[in-house]
């Protein structure tokens, strides 16, 4: 039987030569980019001798605040990505017009809208709101860290490794040419041999053991962490939201897992879940895709619903204006969100009675989520509002997602999505709540939580410059789009026929441009104000007369966020006790335990992507390696008893000392 | 007992805003309930199996169906086994709180034989069926069968690596209170799996050769 | 003396959050024998009624197994997993909850769904059609 032994299949699997596409110019100009990129950051890193500081304090650290830093540099450096593909789109369907093919072959501009969407839910818009929820969420219910400080950098690993195998997918083999959900049958062996939907299957997989944990390590910390007196009445609504959005996560992530196992099982073993032959039904991994898709926007939203509410509190100097029906209203969204799936294929003949029920579940939801809107407002009513940044993202996102909104609950009825399903109109819907929502409010939170995370603030100019760029953008990049999808024209379409459609194509793409400049600004905006860091200084710790306990404590906050425990009775504590003439303590410290830095979680994460990339090639004996020595590292961690140490007293000592010069240093300016 | 600093108690309402005399927390006060969250997350995996047994398991591709493949004297066997590790993976706990580390290694080992057993009588029913031609391939029916038992089959095999995990821990460091909640998390997770083969047997099997 | 601070402590909303709480009830023989007794006639009784028709009609038989198994689905929980209403403060209890609702929809929701689809979208015989 060893005539048929092919030694290069065994070791390499189907990874071949041919797998690097050296023949397509862009990918191999892109390649170009990244390598030299990434050579001179490398370099830079080595030059500066930084790889032991990085490795000790960064990718090993179990702080919550680096991590939460960590997940949204990910998701930041991810946005430039994600980016790309969407202005590379924009520019193909701008001239693609009059028998002009564009630029982009149909085998790549496939890829590239199936790329887009997998990166920019995924891993933008995942990483920036777990990354605020995992900086944010332990400082306000005055916590000293997460309840399961290593399981949180290596679901963060985990993220970061699922990235990965997306990025690599770039310059080794292709990515998936399916859409972002990769419905069978198109998904299925049959039709789709190539290693794209593995590369999709896996990287979502690897993704989401992080996401899962990271869910159920904030939901424990949440509920078994919170300092004395806070009730759950009495918790900011950002950890409200990020509550819901942990418990969502561990109700909905599952279900994705389990489809998208059942996928490769199709595509690996040959079963037939979802095929067309034997039984199987491509409609069962629709209905279950959905399942877990539609909790996933509100995964999403629910954080950013939270950051507005801060933001809105704060910059109008007033409480926030209905905390209970605010509580209500996300716990509601959290319920009802998981009611509503079917709402995403209407037109694969459910029939009337389904349709109806789910039409109307749908509608519901724009209840809380309008009293939510009328809750903002009534805070800013009669408030004195500072027109900082964040607070103009929110001003930005209140108007942008009321339409957003309101073309949602068209699409929700029935006939009209029959008309409307899978056209452009859709695709106008959906960036327009997740830009007008997630991304607005991942800006607002990043430029409310900065000078929080590095202690000084961003930088006004270009930050004004960054939001009116993207806000313009948007519209001029999205509403064409609804008119385009009111006309008919269809997703995902590479070439047009009708030259009239062409100028709305073009605006569209001119909106895109706008965005880039946002993001530029935005870039630059980082980099002036850490240029200008000593001018932006916060030594305060509350640089925006803050309302949540996050505030009471340094900019940075020391590693173990509090010196004591802080104490709580009201939800807006730190407001209440500026009120009650709070003094820092200044004695009486004691020793403080934390948690020990850890290397297993990002060699756990590396050794799963090993695996998965060996899964993705067929390259057997890799796959098994990778995974049986996952399961050793993993047992072996577990016989590390000793993950915690003592701060001793004199470093808290010495730290707040500082901390209190900072302050009279404050005072006297 | 703490002295307290002078300003902190004199606010204008005395109201105190910090914890002075903090107490260690015990480590792994969340760990339990975070361990629950886990298996309730995994109670969702199963559900989505269960399903899309549901959905397809009466498409059976003209191919067999539960009545000519399902022996149900073997699976009443095989629950039995189940039942059993249960049993005594429980005895275990009650020595473990007596802290009697030999005498829960000793139930623990009986556990995980019958756990062991329960894994051998599965493969055995999964070799015969394959051997008739009911393949996960033949059917949707047939590949949504294998995969909802036999990812059970995988979360017991899983238990038992964590179980031989623990025997070795607990030979070595003893009876701590790191490893008490280890076993209390293995306990749920046994227990869990038992749970859904009540599912599994009611809805599978005995639906299965009623329809 | 730490008055406040331990008036403090009683602010905070839910019983015994540190170390020393009541997460995890103390197992006894007599529970996990009740528990096992009962489970084992939970069992038997859904065998017996399949294996042997005693019930005649199919419908009364699921209707049965299907009972018998949620009544054996609690069983378990009760006495091995030991689920009570005060356990970690009530968190445990409403995850439970929470997740049978989920797991309800779940499973009734993609049975309705795919019911429909199935009927209205899949191939019929040629002689349905109008």
């Amino acid at each position: 039987m060893f005539e048929n032994f092919d030694l290069q299949k065994a070791i390499f699997g189907r990874l071949t030569l041919e797998s690097i596409p050296y023949h397509e110019p862009i990918l191999v100009m892109t390649f170009i980019g990244v390598a030299i990129g990434g050579a001179v950051v490398l370099g830079a890193i080595t030059y500066f001798k930084l790889w032991g500081y990085l490795w000790r304090e960064w990718f090993t650290s179990v702080d919550h605040k680096r991590i939460g830093a960590m997940y949204i540099i990910l998701g930041l450096v991810m946005l430039l990505r994600g980016f790309a593909d969407a202005i590379m789109m924009r520019a193909q369907q701008a001239v693609a017009f009059n028998g002009n093919e564009g630029y982009l072959p149909a085998h790549h501009f496939d890829q590239i809208f199936t790329a887009h969407g997998v990166i920019m839910i995924f891993f933008v818009a995942m990483p920036l709101v777990t990354g605020l929820m995992n900086f944010v969420v332990p400082l306000q219910i005055g916590a000293r860290d997460v309840a399961f400080p290593f399981l949180n950098n290596f679901s963060f690993w985990m993220t970061v490794a699922g990235a990965m195998l997306v990025m690599a997918s770039l310059f080794v083999g292709e990515f998936a040419r399916t859409g972002w959900l990769a419905y069978p049958p198109l998904s299925d062996y049959a039709y789709s041999p190539d290693v794209g939907v593995d590369y999709y299957i896996w990287a979502l997989q690897v993704a989401g053991v992080g996401t899962l944990l990271s869910g159920v390590n904030l939901i424990a910390t949440i509920v078994k962490m919170r300092c004395p007196g806070m009730t759950m009445m009495r918790m900011p609504v950002f950890t409200w939201t990020a509550l819901c959005t942990n418990i969502l996560i561990v109700a909905a992530f599952p279900v994705l897992t389990g489809v998208l196992a059942l996928l490769s099982m199709d595509r690996y073993v040959g079963t037939n879940f979802f095929t067309n032959d034997f039984g199987g039904n491509p409609m069962m991994y629709v209905n279950l895709i959905w399942i877990w898709g539609h909790p996933e926007v509100y995964i999403l939203v629910l954080p950013v619903f939270g950051v507005f509410s801060e933001v809105t509190a704060t910059f109008s100097g007033k409480k926030l204006f209905g905390y209970t029906s605010m509580v209500y209203a996300t716990v509601v969204i959290t319920i009802l969100s998981y009611l509503v799936w079917l709402h995403h294929f209407f037109t694969m003949g459910s029939g009337a009675s389904v349709n109806s029920f789910f039409g109307i579940t749908t509608m519901i939801i724009s209840i809380p989520t309008g009293a939510k809107m009328f809750n903002w407002l009534f805070t800013m009513y009669r408030g004195r509002i500072r027109f900082e940044l964040p607070m103009m993202w929110t001003l930005a996102f209140m108007l942008t997602f009321v339409i957003g909104g309101m073309t949602g609950v068209l699409l929700a009825v029935p006939p009209a999505d029959f008309v409307l399903h899978n056209s452009l109109f859709l695709i106008a819907h959906f960036h327009n709540v997740i830009i007008g929502g997630v991304v607005f409010g991942s800006f607002a939170g990043i430029s409310y939580w900065f000078p929080k995370v590095t202690g000084f603030k961003l930088d006004p100019f270009w930050g004004k410059m960054s939001f009116w760029f993207w806000v313009i953008g948007f519209y001029f990049a999205f509403m064409p789009l609804y008119v385009l999808g009111l006309m008919g024209v269809t997703r995902r379409l590479r070439v047009f026929d009708d030259p009239s459609l062409q100028i709305w194509f073009v605006i569209a793409a001119f909106g895109a441009f706008l965005i880039a400049l946002g993001i530029g600004s935005f870039l630059v905006q980082l980099a002036v104000s850490i240029k200008n860091r000593e001018k932006l200084r916060d030594l305060t710790g509350d640089p925006w007369n803050g309302r949540t306990l996050e505030w009471s404590t340094s900019s940075p906050p020391p590693v173990y966020n509090f010196a004591f425990t802080p104490v709580v009775y009201d939800n807006d504590a730190w407001w209440d006790m500026k009120q009650h003439g709070y003094k820092r303590p200044m004695e009486g410290f004691k020793p403080i335990h934390m948690p020990s830095n850890t290397g297993a979680g990002i060699i756990l994460a590396g050794l799963s992507a090993v695996t998965a990339f060996a899964l993705i090639w067929y390259i057997w004996w890799l796959a098994a390696l990778g995974f049986v020595s996952l399961i050793a590292t993993a047992i072996g961690h577990t016989f590390n008893y000793h993950r915690s140490f003592n701060i001793p007293r004199e470093q808290i000592v010495e730290t707040e000392r500082e901390r209190s010069q900072e302050l009279l240093q404050a005072a006297g300016a | 007992m703490t002295t307290m600093t002078a300003e902190a108690v004199k606010t204008e309402d005395k109201r105190l805003f910090y914890v002075a005399d903090e107490h260690e927390h015990g480590e792994g006060g969340s760990t339990l309930l975070g361990f629950w969250l886990y298996l309730m997350s995994d109670c969702l995996v199963f559900a989505v199996l269960f399903a899309t047994y549901g959905v397809l398991g009466g498409s059976y591709a003209a191919g067999p169906s539960p009545r000519d493949l399902f022996d149900l004297p073997l699976v009443a066997v095989n629950t039995s086994m189940l039942l059993f590790s249960s049993i005594t993976y429980g005895f275990a706990v009650l020595e473990m709180q007596k802290n009697r580390a030999n005498r829960m290694l000793l139930w623990l080992f009986v556990t995980m034989l019958f756990g062991g057993a329960f894994l051998g009588i599965e493969l055995s029913e999964f070799a015969h069926m394959i051997h008739e031609g009911a393949t996960p391939q033949r059917s949707a029916f047939l590949s949504s069968f294998f995969t909802l038992v036999g990812t059970h089959g995988l979360h017991v095999t899983f238990g038992i690596i964590w179980m031989i995990t623990l025997v070795i821990q607990v030979w070595k460091f003893g009876l701590s209170e790191a490893n008490k909640r280890r076993l209390l998390c293995l306990s749920m997770f046994w227990h869990f799996l038992d749970v859904v083969w009540i599912g599994v047997f009611t809805f599978v099997y005995l639906m299965g050769v009623l329809r | 003396m730490s008055t406040d601070a331990h008036a403090g402590h009683d602010l905070h909303g839910h019983g015994g959050d540190h170390g020393h709480d009541a997460g995890h009830p103390e197992s006894t023989l007599g529970g996990y024998l009740t528990g096992f007794f009962l489970s084992v006639v939970l069992t038997a009784i859904p065998f017996w009624l399949v294996m042997s028709g005693a019930l005649g009609s199919k419908e009364a038989t699921a209707v049965a197994i299907l009972v018998l198994g949620a009544v054996q689905i609690v069983v378990h929980m009760v006495f091995f997993l030991h689920m009570t209403p005060s356990a970690e403060g009530g968190w445990t209890m409403m995850a439970l909850i929470f997740t049978i609702v989920m797991v309800v929809i779940t499973l009734t929701g993609s049975l309705w769904v795919m019911y429909h689809l199935n009927t209205n979208m899949m191939p019929m015989d040629p002689s349905q059609l109008p």
